[in-house]
């Protein structure tokens, strides 16, 4: 038995995997319409190249990216650009976004391109590679994958840490991906580890993936010191800081990135994406998303091309069911919730998750009873009471003293506290407002 | 495609399944086989007094509780613990007041579940201690008829306690203080002796609070802190000076198992870390050795609660957790 590879706090949501974890990844037909909006990634939005009636290729640019911490964004379809207007945005904006009308009678190939071989590339040169694929992480936070490529030089990495802990509740992207495509996961792991010059590679999945770990298990290349490890299945056992804790015992220093301790964090749907970047020479248009829940009638594992509106993508997994009550983008615990069918799926769009009514939460809530469940339900050690208390109160710059900020927003203090107060939505709205007041000071 | 009316909501999106409802009526629920202790070793009366003190717990958070706050069922909680550690022959009508003063003064004055810095029933406990000296030590012996009213139950109002017709004895603790007699600790673990309603079986409290703390209904750090820490003093106590009641005694007697299982867990009156709650049990256990072997009183844990419950926002300030990675800095610089 090896070790239970862990960290201490956090919650056992309903894992509820099994609803989409049997079905096999497939791809959805093409929408008759893409939108893609230029701010998909964090950092700066990509600058627009494309005007209203352009034409344009599956896998050309439509915009470039601006600085460093930014990501181009390429056309998912070949079409006609149809528009560049304010769309829906998953985060509940409006934000611009290039329109493109689907050819229906184009056969969808991209144009004949180069494809890089990369190990004649030095580290430089892969980097390059990836940013000009436009390729993000796609556990969620959607950060510009060539940044973390490129450490600070005065840092040394000694680890790169796979994340294949999938521990939202419901979602079984990366599963499959693990399941499915094992070698590809193992050629960006090659990829990656020459790009960083690391020797030594931890995959980390959680127990519940025992499919998953026997597939990776079965194809771990010999000449190289890569690892399996099975994980806990806890919930947030896939955030980064909670991850490097597990495999290394490393505690990431507060307000400070997992570089501080020699580690690069890498979610399993990402290093396959940087793998096909060098299969294909294609970049990063389309990308594997679960859509599950009671509120759907075949919750399926799609490839999706970035861009399909969610109205698109329910009906390839058969509609609605009757009671299909909340629509979330990500997973459940820390996922978006969406007011419009016609939002897009973005690059870093982990699942779409249709909630029937009994799944949802329950709206009434109860006086604060310090209980102190929150207190055992959080990863990062903050007192979600007092923070609580502080932030209803407008008592911001002392939710700053108490370390608002090491908050992650992962929702176990929520999820657990049983007067139902929404603590993480008043932390992340409290963050907001302190940020505003900063800009007003500062202005 | 049908087009669906969409909730929207900030994440996370699942709840886990405790309400505060349902922490509360858990509670209620163990209280049941403690409140039946009762009736079966001091009768039918004992139940009415716990029946008098809900009545008036429950009628002011009617009164002047918010809206539907009956439903969370804390003032239930309270009605039922303060009517379990009278009397079972005290005057009915004073357990109803001691309801009106625990749930008014005890709770609802400060604002309401949550806001309270003393726990409410024993809050109204001390008020009845105060203005009712003679009713609340007056403590009738088991034995008699299951329905034998005692005839102080039924006293009127400002009449005197009436005839006291009832045969009275001390309780263990008091025959120890005052008498220098100890009970055997088997008695007191069963509960056939005298006391308060529910200050006889040690047995009964225990499973009914260690069923709450596999819950996660109560914070186990705190009874099990009270508990090492009275037997840990008065063990030392006892070995210094024999004259002094030894551990067993001292835990299985009094209010000790009611209060360390029911009122210090008081979850709105205690520390929200673990590391307090310890804290916060050693502080109650320590007062109540000391009042009970030097204070003038035979029983202490009531006073001993209040005592550490107002130090409750200072323990919570001094055991803040340590966040996740501010260790590391600090040793780092």
């Amino acid at each position: 038995m090896s070790p239970r590879l862990s960290f201490r706090h956090g919650v056992h949501p309903p894992e509820r995997k099994e609803l989409s974890a049997a079905a096999k990844i497939r791809r959805m037909p093409f929408p008759s319409e893409v939108v893609l909006p230029l701010s998909q990634h964090t950092g700066k939005p990509a600058r627009l190249i494309v005007a209203e009636g352009d034409r344009v290729e599956r896998g050309d640019k439509l915009g470039v990216a601006e600085g460093f911490i930014s990501s181009p964004v390429h056309a998912s379809a070949s079409g006609t650009v149809a528009g560049i207007d304010l769309w829906p945005h998953p985060d509940g904006t409006y934000k611009p976004a290039v329109r493109i009308t689907v050819h229906p009678y184009s056969a969808q190939a991209p144009r004949p391109r180069i494809v890089p071989h990369w190990e004649d590339l030095a580290p430089g040169g892969i980097v390059q590679a990836v940013q000009d694929a436009g390729v993000v992480g796609l556990g969620g936070a959607a950060f510009p994958t060539h940044v973390k490529l490129s450490p600070p030089k005065d840092v040394q990495i000694d680890t790169l840490l796979i994340n294949g802990a999938e521990c939202e509740p419901y979602l079984t992207t990366d599963h499959h991906i693990m399941l499915e495509y094992p070698e590809r996961v193992h050629l960006g792991i090659r990829i990656m580890m020459r790009a960083l010059s690391v020797d030594r590679v931890m995959i980390g999945i959680e127990r519940n993936k025992p499919d998953a770990i026997e597939a990776i298990r079965a194809t771990l290349p010999t000449d190289l010191d890569v690892t399996v490890h099975p994980l806990t299945v806890k919930y947030p056992q896939g955030a980064e800081k909670m991850l490097i804790k597990a495999l290394l015992g490393r505690e990431v220093p507060s307000g400070k990135l997992p570089l501080h301790v020699g580690v690069v964090v890498q979610n399993v749907g990402s290093v396959a994406a940087i793998a096909e970047v060098f299969e294909t020479g294609l970049p990063l248009i389309e990308r594997i998303v679960t859509v599950s829940g009671r509120g759907i009638r075949q919750p399926s594992n799609l490839i999706v091309p970035v861009g399909t509106k969610v109205r698109d993508l329910i009906a390839a997994c058969d509609g609605l069911t009757e009671d299909a009550h909340e629509i979330v983008f990500g997973g459940p615990m820390m996922g978006a919730p969406q007011a419009s069918l016609d939002v897009p799926i973005l690059k870093g769009t982990t699942g779409v998750i249709v909630l029937s009514r009994d799944e949802t939460k329950p709206k009434e809530s109860y006086a604060c009873i310090r209980c102190g469940h929150c207190l055992d339900a959080c990863p990062v050690f903050l007192n979600p009471q007092l923070l609580g208390q502080l932030a209803l109160a407008g008592r911001y710059e002392e939710t700053e003293a108490h370390h608002i900020w090491d908050c992650m927003l992962c929702g176990c203090c929520s999820y657990v506290c049983p007067s139902n107060i929404p603590l993480s939505q008043l932390f992340q709205v409290t963050r907001t407002a302190i940020g505003r007041l900063k800009a007003l000071a500062a202005a | 495609m049908r087009l669906p009316q969409l909730l929207v909501t900030a994440s996370p999106h699942l709840k886990g399944p405790d309400t505060t409802p349902k922490i509360m009526w858990n509670v209620v629920g163990t209280l049941v086989p403690v409140i039946a202790a009762a009736g079966y070793f001091f009768g039918f009366g004992a139940l009415l007094v716990v029946f008098a003190a809900t009545l008036g717990s429950l009628l002011t958070e009617w009164v002047f509780g918010p809206k539907g706050s009956l439903r969370d069922g804390s003032g239930v909680i309270t009605g039922l613990l303060l009517g379990l550690t009278l009397p079972p022959g005290f005057p009915l009508w004073m357990a109803f007041i001691g309801g009106v003063v625990a749930i008014g003064f005890g709770k609802l004055i400060f604002g309401g579940l949550g806001q309270n810095i003393f726990n409410p029933a024993l809050l109204g406990r001390a008020f009845l201690q105060a203005a009712f000296p003679v009713a609340i030590t007056t403590w009738p012996v088991g034995g008699g008829g299951f329905w034998d009213v005692r005839a102080e139950n039924l006293s009127l109002p400002f009449m005197g306690l009436g005839q006291t017709d009832t045969v009275t004895g001390a309780t263990p603790l008091g025959l120890m203080k005052f008498e220098g007699v100890a009970t055997a600790v088997r008695d007191l673990f069963l509960g056939t002796i005298g006391g308060s309603a529910g200050e006889t079986s040690a047995l009964v409290i225990t499973l009914c609070g260690g069923y709450l703390a596999l819950r996660n209904f109560l914070n186990w750090r705190i009874p099990i802190s009270i508990f090492i820490t009275v037997a840990v003093l008065s063990e030392l106590l006892h070995l210094l000076n024999p004259a002094y009641p030894g551990p067993l005694f001292m835990l299985f007697s009094g209010g000790l198992m009611i209060g360390a299982w029911f009122m210090a867990t008081d979850m709105v009156t205690s520390p929200v870390t673990h590391k307090g709650c310890w804290i916060f049990g050693a502080g109650i256990g320590a007062l109540v050795v000391i009042i009970r072997l030097w204070g003038g009183l035979p029983e202490g844990v009531m006073y001993s609660i209040l005592i550490m419950n107002a130090f409750v926002p200072y323990i919570n300030r001094a055991t803040q957790p340590t966040v996740f990675g501010t260790r590391v800095t600090e040793a780092a610089s």
